[in-house]
């Protein structure tokens, strides 16, 4: 029994491709849609201008204090309510970038924080602007302290979209999940599904070790 | 956009809602000490010498590091059955997050004693203490301040992962927010409460966390 499963697996194997595929589509555009908004979320929370601070603090305490599927079911059954009505793919990219731009935030955000006054103030007295300080002298700096915890998030960021497989969208989880009904062998389905995920995930877990050791250096 | 926000059914639906708290809870409590002790054994063994002992255990913290919770969650859910053992969906979702969490507190405490400074082991060596004795008296009590606010880090991230048991239908906080959905078709009042509660935890945890890392953080300093 077990190799005539085995056998059928085989056969649908391009269905699960196709999972990988958009499990990569999702997680690529979410790490970019991520990161852009990260780094502007990052740079308001390290700013002086009390107001957006505080509303990007709430904005990250939610998105850190909630369960990433009660973020997605929000974005997918509350938002049509706000007259916001949104198809699973862009519903899972809206809640990744709700999700994943919080995390980064702090990462950028604990970056920006390590760099020393006398930074700020050597660029102010050359008579930088605002954001030419962030964007020449201080984020340039603190990108040794961002990159590590950053790839290590990404790894977090495309390990989470398994998690946008519940309103529908057809990604890796999602075949799995499809596949075990017709094929009842749940540890060989899985065990497949979790190695494309292995195959995606693990090179980053390797680049952010490598990371972590050249910037500690 | 709330204009017609219904607290009536919130408040006919909160014992639901207390239910699947107190599940959330009790999920995550004892998957918290189960995840320890499986952290335990598993940082030491890989940090023992034995490569017999060590290798299987890298194997396993970077299958659960390299695959998400959800699969492992699914593995464990579908799998279990065609190996012939029937476990009800709530001993399941435990067993998912012993593992996983398991995995990362392993990494967490092998962090923790790597910081401490290597020339307190030779001054441990050269004192004539032995394996043991320099674990019980110098590596741990020391690495035990850097270990405790990851740890709590930690029991927020599993207090977040108990959400995905909803999807094996386990009956917690996530869960009892999709019920009242699916009863009232009431999606905001049901999933806002829901995340209203996982706040209130988090806040609780976060705070603690906070509290912990200025507390022991530092306390090599004296």
């Amino acid at each position: 029994m077990m190799s005539f499963y085995f056998g059928r697996l085989v056969e649908i194997f391009p269905f699960f491709l196709s999972g990988l595929w958009m499990t990569v589509k999702v997680g690529f555009l979410s790490l970019i849609i991520c990161t852009v908004l990260g780094f502007i979320l990052g740079m308001i929370r390290t700013s002086h201008s009390v107001i957006p601070r505080r509303i990007v603090g709430a904005y990250v305490a939610f998105a850190r204090g909630t369960p990433f599927v009660v973020q997605i079911f929000i974005v997918f059954f509350i938002f049509p309510e706000w007259g916001l009505q949104l198809d699973p793919f862009p519903a899972a990219l809206v809640a990744m970038a709700i999700m994943g731009s919080a995390f980064i935030c702090e990462i950028v955000a604990s970056g920006i924080a390590s760099i020393s006054k006398g930074q700020w103030e050597a660029s102010a007295s050359s008579g930088l602007t605002k954001i030419q300080q962030l964007r020449f002298v201080i984020v340039p700096q603190a990108m040794k302290v961002i990159i590590p915890p950053l790839v290590g998030q990404y790894v977090l960021l495309i390990k989470d979209t398994s998690v946008v497989s519940v309103i529908g969208v057809m990604d890796l989880t999602r075949v799995g999940w499809v596949t075990v009904m017709r094929i009842p062998e749940g540890l060989m389905v899985f065990a497949l599904v979790g190695l494309l995920y292995f195959v995606v995930s693990y090179p980053l877990i390797l680049l952010s070790n490598y990371l972590e050791k050249k910037m500690a250096m | 956009m709330l204009a017609n926000f219904n607290f009536r059914v919130i408040f006919e639906y909160l014992p639901l809602f207390l239910t699947g708290l107190k599940y959330t809870f009790i999920i995550a409590l004892i998957s918290l000490f189960l995840a320890l002790i499986v952290g335990i054994i598993a940082c030491a063994c890989r940090i023992s010498r034995f490569k017999f002992l060590s290798y299987p255990v890298i194997a396993y913290i970077e299958i659960i590091r390299s695959t998400p919770l959800l699969v492992q969650i699914y593995f464990l859910y579908f799998g279990l059955p065609t190996l012939g053992i029937a476990v009800p969906e709530i001993q399941t979702g435990i067993i998912a997050l012993m593992f996983n969490s398991g995995a990362y507190i392993a990494e967490i405490i092998r962090a923790g004693i790597n910081s401490v400074d290597e020339g307190q082991l030779e001054a441990g060596l050269s004192s004539g203490l032995n394996y043991y004795q320099r674990m019980r008296f110098i590596i741990l009590p020391q690495a035990l301040g850097v270990t405790i606010p990851p740890l709590l880090g930690q029991a927020i991230v599993l207090v977040k992962d108990t959400a995905l048991l909803s999807l094996i239908s386990v009956m917690e906080l996530t869960r009892s927010g999709q019920t009242m959905t699916s009863e009232r078709f009431m999606p905001s009042e049901a999933f806002l409460t829901v995340a209203f509660f996982y706040m209130v935890i988090y806040f609780c945890l976060k705070y603690f966390a906070d509290w912990s890392q200025k507390k022991l953080i530092f306390r090599e300093a004296y």
